[in-house]
């Protein structure tokens, strides 16, 4: 199989460090992942290219690197997987959103920042028991998975939010925050959804889905913060804009069945909000001007109490 | 070829041009859309609903499937966000029977049961999959050459695909770069196209929303865009409407015109462009429009 690969690379020791690609083209076996082809290239052909990599088996989480533009594990990538129909190279960088040592190196220490900033240790009360802090295993199943999570920080690389805002905890902490928010035997739930609850935390992500997609373990971080954003509306906090909207969009669908979009941002900021209610103007006037409002008063749909009554119905089961 | 037909709520409301547009397409295409099933049909949730309570907005989702099921007819939608809120839900509905069982509880009641048998499906993968492109070829009578298009899909159709089908039809993954070849248009590749366009926290935290629609529209721009298409009326509302505040945001002009899938569809059918309502977009769509006529 011959491949091409496009690498992206970035020496910090050049006279005037600056990042370039280099084209390596290679022979390779056909079940050959990614990283069997970087390990050539390093190995055959330029010694000088720097990468992460150790267990080959997708759980040391050591290479995840972007190829053609996504966030993968190089080690469990296979090579016939990612080369574009059209010929063209295989791209491959270093992950995104963290600062690059060396060529595919990418520095990991803000990611342990955002993890410590969690507090990722079981905080329980009371006296300490002869053994281990036992928990039922049903109570423990639904951490399974988010505990499977090996910290190669591929959601973190593709992170939509972690582009635009570095004070975002982003996926891989808020992932972990869970894993502790729903132990049953931590005794400190509610400190951790309250300071969860703070600007950069649960309410900051934009849903997009990116770390669900390209996490090579199953932990669906998106999912765990979700389960968060419940958690914290049940335990009442619920003052903040994420909770705020949560709570109106699900009030107006109860009463209309449908999305009421003028309604929406007035409920969330609250309209004697003066601040917010300005910024809300310009939007509405140009609206206005091409003619676009949404209905004024829209009617609720057809059959509106089969709706409501599936409202009362399943949060009553909660 | 006839489908149940759920608009959404935004083609309802702050989006028209959306719902108009569509009506105009469907016909030329040969789409019967058959509204009437869906008359009771509720929101989808937007993933707001299922942030607060899944079941809650799984339940209303199995009440919709349950009307289009109901009707005999393949359901067809026109928004990325409910389309992706539908999959999610549907692909739970499959991988849980029992879970489906539970659902059907809170529907009798209604007299409705969903068997499990809809695939929602949004407008631009029926053109692929079940009109074809070919019939879609044979109503451009004006074909919009020249013009450079950015595709914007909206996060909910691409992600995550394994609840969208990707694996079994690999075809949707550039759906939309292959609807703007077949009208004559030139596709504009850039990295954003399948990323965020910041709507979800529009009201969460605008700053950031704001930066997401600045990078999406002057990266479009820079790789030489003429405008973006988009099959998701929520990136719709966000890069067309906080355009303005995105570009006072980077304090340069942006200027990119944001059109839905069926307006693009529908210029290249020779459709004038006020029954497109390409005239209600924040951001102007004039240019676009004088170029086309320009066009040779």
């Amino acid at each position: 199989m011959d491949v091409t690969l496009n690498v992206k690379r970035y020496n910090p020791d050049a006279a005037k460090p600056a990042s370039y690609n280099q084209e390596y083209r290679i022979d390779l076996e056909d079940g050959s992942s990614l990283l069997d082809g970087l390990i050539k290239v390093r190995e055959e052909m330029d010694g000088t290219l720097a990468l992460r990599c150790s267990c080959r088996s997708a759980i040391c989480g050591s290479c995840a690197m972007r190829v053609n533009g996504r966030a993968v594990l190089a080690c469990n990538t296979k090579m016939k997987d990612v080369m574009p129909k059209d010929g063209s190279p295989v791209k491959v960088e270093p992950a995104g959103n963290m600062g690059v040592v060396k060529d595919l190196i990418v520095n990991f220490d803000v990611f342990w920042g955002k993890i410590k900033a969690v507090k990722p240790w079981l905080q329980p009360e009371g006296p300490v028991p002869q053994g281990e802090y036992l928990a039922p295993n049903e109570a423990m199943l639904h951490l399974a998975g988010v505990m499977g999570c090996i910290m190669c920080g591929a959601c973190v690389s593709d992170c939509t939010v972690l582009e635009v805002d570095k004070n975002f905890l982003g996926p891989a902490a808020l992932a972990k925050a869970y894993r502790f928010v729903g132990d049953p035997r931590d005794a400190h739930e509610k400190d951790r959804l309250k300071d969860l609850t703070k600007y950069g935390g649960m309410w900051d992500c934009t849903r997009c889905m990116q770390c669900v997609q390209v996490c090579p373990k199953g932990v669906d971080p998106m999912g765990r913060i979700m389960k968060m954003r419940d958690k914290a509306l049940a335990a009442g906090y619920n003052n903040t804009y994420g909770a705020r909207h949560a709570l109106a969009f699900t009030d107006l669908v109860r009463h209309g069945g449908h999305l009421d979009e003028l309604r929406l941002p007035i409920k969330t900021f609250g309209i004697f909000n003066v601040k917010e209610m300005l910024k809300l103007a310009p939007i509405g006037m140009r609206s206005q001007m091409v003619g676009k409002v949404p209905p004024l008063f829209p009617k609720p749909i057809p059959g509106i109490q089969n709706v409501r009554r599936i409202f009362e119905k399943v949060e009553a089961k909660r | 070829m006839k489908y149940a037909f759920y608009p959404g709520c935004v083609a309802r409301g702050a989006a028209p041009e959306l719902f108009a547009s569509t009506i105009e397409v469907a016909r030329r295409l040969g789409i019967e859309l058959d509204y009437e099933p869906m008359r009771g049909a509720s929101c989808t949730g937007a993933g707001v609903l299922q942030e607060k309570n899944q079941r809650l907005g799984d339940t209303l989702n199995a009440r919709t499937f349950a009307m289009a099921e109901k009707a005999g007819l393949p359901l067809m939608v026109i928004c990325s966000t409910c389309q992706g809120v539908m999959s999610q839900a549907s692909k739970r509905f499959k991988d849980d029977p029992a879970y489906l069982a539970e659902i059907n509880k809170d529907l009798a009641e209604e007299g409705l049961q969903y068997k499990g048998t809809v695939e929602p499906k949004h407008l631009l993968w029926a053109i692929i999959e079940d009109i074809g492109i070919d019939k879609l070829k044979a109503q451009v009578v004006k074909p919009l050459k020249g013009m450079k298009l950015a595709p914007f899909y909206g996060c909910y159709i691409v992600r995550p695909s394994a609840a969208l089908g990707f694996a079994e039809h690999p075809e949707r993954e550039d759906s939309l770069e292959q609807v703007i070849k077949a009208v004559g248009a030139e596709v504009v590749d850039f990295r954003g196209k399948t990323l965020c366009c910041g709507f979800p926290i529009l009201t969460i935290n605008q700053n950031n929303a704001l930066k997401m629609v600045a990078n999406h529209t002057l990266e479009a721009k820079g790789n030489g865009a003429d405008a973006m298409v988009t099959p998701c009326p929520l990136c719709h509302l966000n890069l067309d409407g906080y355009q303005p505040a995105a570009a006072g945001l980077r304090k340069q002009p942006i200027d990119m015109p944001i059109i839905h899938l069926p307006q693009m569809l529908g210029m290249a059918m020779g459709i004038e462009p006020k029954a497109l309502k390409l005239n209600k977009h924040l951001v102007s769509t004039k240019k676009l429009l004088s170029d086309l006529v320009l066009a040779p």
